[in-house]
């Protein structure tokens, strides 16, 4: 795998807390009469980076889609900063805006400016005064280094900077959980430094941080769990270090040499 | 012996050069769009003498006609007279002895400034609708014209259009009141209601009462004198404006998880859009008499007016429904995500980009719905293509044709050019891409 990660991280800064964050128990989730996750137990405490990897079609994008309700879940027990998932709306508009979510295709609004897609959320559901808003996005723009794009659409940008406006954008709503939706698969190989430069930042700012992604070398550097999931299921975690330099299971094995490999 | 200069470092960079001057300019324009190559040279000339043999034809017919005549036999004198025995030339003297009642039908022409101020008050109200610049204070008309246009065309106390009004005013407080003391789902289904109940039962009451206090009043015009463009312009206008707001509940209706709701759309969809216009129009002007309790004075314009309204809302319906498929389900996602809720979403995110796709659909529907109005001269109603055939059985003007359809057809032309180009300016200025 090629290594993009170049930035040196400060693996002091990683904390992770006693409090727990999330709490998966017994999970289950069909699609018609196709099973596609199978009793998921997970629990993450606050300030965790954990990266789910596994072949396509195993179900780890569908998992984290679960934990914003993005997803039904059929079975089993979600609790999401001691807020449960069900179907009360009100719980899901909750946890919602506790919970950040970075898309693969960002997903930015193509009507509306850049700073428009960063206030829309704050104004509306936070109902946070306009100025104010405004004050919180060119903050958050600065942090991913785009001020100056801030009039622009989102279609005047380039891929890595829409996808630092999506991080941008959910960070305005100052969730206090962070989810990673193959975040930089959709990008130029010259773009996905930038991206996950911002995330490195955000997981040193001690955010609590679940990525479904294939970038092993962020795994390596920033994770302090690695999850891989096949055929619906959690197969093997582990820490980083033990993960890629000892592996258990014979499916994580082929796995990593088929990506790791070339 | 091909391979052996397979290294290559270029060590001076190009620098920009003009394009070559056959490929610029007028020169450059003519050779790129008339005459790229011989066949297209041929279609060119072939399409150019096309033109000009029908030009040639026409404009002399148009701008040598005759505009002074009482009738088509003096018209063809004049002509003969003008121009020899067995020239042809257009005789406008008919639209200018008719002009008025193409445009208002048999309205009083003493009354003629009240449809003229309601028409000065509509552009006045659609014109922060449609452009941005216009100032906000402008809503205030936008939202005062539906109660006074009606007035000033059919007439009458002045407290019927205010009490109408003040259903609205009723509606919110009661929604208000509702919402406080109990849901917010409640107040929803309260508000309306009482704004119903007031229109059907007590509005009239209240209307007659201050009226008999305080008579204050327009002549009254029956709806069968309206006519001519006056008409027209009226359906149209009612009818884009009310089919709009109830395709998009439809569309969105349409799109429902609760499945009664998606059902009651798309049946109502799908069977305004199995039965044709002329139908619904006959419906309105002879079953619906039968349906109402004896006795029911229902206005026939009224009624015209929520035929074509429905008619039109199904095609909208389906048109939006075409924007919000063309929508990739991410922005649902994102909206959903950052915690938007249903409604939220809808007009922030969904609806904005859904309508800005639709944009040549709606526009085709609206100009659709505006030429479908002169169906209601089937149903007699003196619409533009009524008048027409009246003037046509006149013995004056008996034998008229190309004169009077052409102008009918120059209107409207001019409305619904009109519309094209405004939606054109539209996608221009909505264009958010590079």
């Amino acid at each position: 795998m090629n290594e993009v990660v170049e930035r040196e991280v400060d693996r002091s800064k990683l904390q992770v807390s006693d409090e727990v964050a999330i709490e998966i128990t017994g999970m289950n989730k069909w699609y018609g009469s196709f099973h596609v996750l199978k009793d998921i137990n997970l629990t993450v405490n606050q300030g965790e980076r954990i990266v789910i990897a596994g072949p396509s079609g195993s179900g780890k994008s569908t998992l984290i889609r679960c934990l914003n309700a993005l997803e039904e879940h059929q079975q089993g027990r979600i609790v999401v900063d001691g807020t449960e998932l069900s179907n009360d709306l009100k719980n899901i508009d909750k946890i919602r805006r506790e919970v950040g979510m970075v898309f693969q295709h960002f997903n930015l609004f193509p009507h509306l400016t850049i700073l428009e897609n960063l206030t829309l959320a704050p104004i509306w559901v936070r109902k946070t005064p306009k100025g104010e808003a405004e004050e919180t996005a060119m903050h958050f723009l600065e942090k991913v280094k785009i001020p100056e794009q801030a009039d622009k659409y989102p279609g005047q940008l380039s891929g890595g900077q829409q996808q630092r406006v999506a991080i941008a954008r959910s960070l305005c709503m100052r969730p206090r959980i962070m989810l990673f939706d193959e975040p930089t698969s959709a990008l130029d190989p010259e773009m996905i430094k930038e991206v996950l430069d911002t995330m490195i930042e955000l997981a040193e700012e001690g955010m609590t941080m679940l990525v479904v992604t294939h970038e092993m070398g962020f795994a390596r550097q920033v994770a302090n769990r690695v999850i891989f999931m096949d055929e619906g299921q959690i197969v093997e975690q582990n820490e980083p270090e033990e993960f890629f330099n000892n592996p258990q299971s014979p499916r994580t094995k082929l796995f990593l040499s088929q990506i790791l490999g070339h | 012996m091909a391979n052996t200069e397979i290294s290559f470092v270029r060590t001076e960079m190009l620098q920009e050069q003009a394009p070559p001057a056959l490929n610029v300019g007028l020169v450059g324009w003519v050779r790129g769009n008339l005459f790229p190559d011989v066949l297209s040279g041929i279609l060119t000339v072939v399409a150019l003498y096309l033109i000009y043999s029908l030009l040639s034809g026409l404009l002399p017919w148009v701008f040598g006609g005759v505009w002074n005549a009482g009738s088509l036999s003096e018209c063809r004198e004049i002509i003969a007279a003008a121009h020899g025995e067995g020239a042809e030339a257009a005789c406008w003297a008919v639209i200018h002895e008719r002009f008025w009642q193409l445009m208002y039908g048999f309205y009083p022409d003493h009354l003629y400034w009240r449809p003229n101020l309601a028409l000065v008050l509509l552009f006045a109200a659609i014109a922060p609708v449609l452009f941005e610049g216009a100032p906000r204070k402008m809503f205030w008309i936008t939202a005062a014209s539906p109660f006074i246009i009606p007035w000033l065309l059919w007439g009458g106390t002045v407290w019927v259009p205010i009490m109408a009004a003040m259903g609205f005013v009723i509606g919110y407080f009661v929604y208000k009141l509702v919402a406080q003391v109990s849901s917010n789902l409640l107040g929803l289904i309260a508000g309306p209601l009482a704004l119903v109940i007031w229109w059907l039962f007590l509005s009239s009451y209240a209307s007659s009462g201050l009226a008999s206090v305080i008579p204050l009043e327009l002549e009254p015009v029956a709806s069968r004198k309206f006519g001519g463009f006056m008409l027209a312009i009226l359906l149209g206008v009612t009818g884009i404006s009310m089919s709009f707001p109830i395709g998009i509940v439809l569309a969105l209706g349409r799109q429902s998880n609760l499945v009664i709701i998606k059902a009651l759309c798309v049946g109502f969809i799908e069977f305004i859009r199995g039965v044709p216009l002329i139908t619904l129009l006959f419906v309105a002007q002879v079953m619906l008499s039968y349906f109402l309790p004896a006795g029911t004075d229902f206005d026939i314009i009224l009624r015209v007016m929520i035929m074509i309204t429905l008619f039109a809302s199904a095609y909208m319906a389906e048109v939006i429904r075409g924007g919000l498929a063309a929508l990739p389900t991410g922005q649902y996602e994102g909206a959903d995500s950052l915690g938007l809720d249903y409604w939220q979403a809808q007009r922030l995110i969904i609806m904005p980009q859904a309508l800005k796709i639709s944009i040549p659909g709606i526009v085709s529907t609206f100009i659709g719905l505006f030429k479908d109005t002169t169906l209601v001269s089937i149903i007699s109603l003196s619409d533009p293509i009524g008048w027409v055939k009246f003037i046509q059985a006149n013995a004056e003007w008996n034998g008229i044709v190309w004169e009077l359809y052409g102008f009918v057809a120059f209107v409207f032309f001019l409305f619904c050019f009109g519309m094209s180009r405004y939606s054109m300016y539209l996608e221009r200025k909505l264009k958010t891409g590079h």
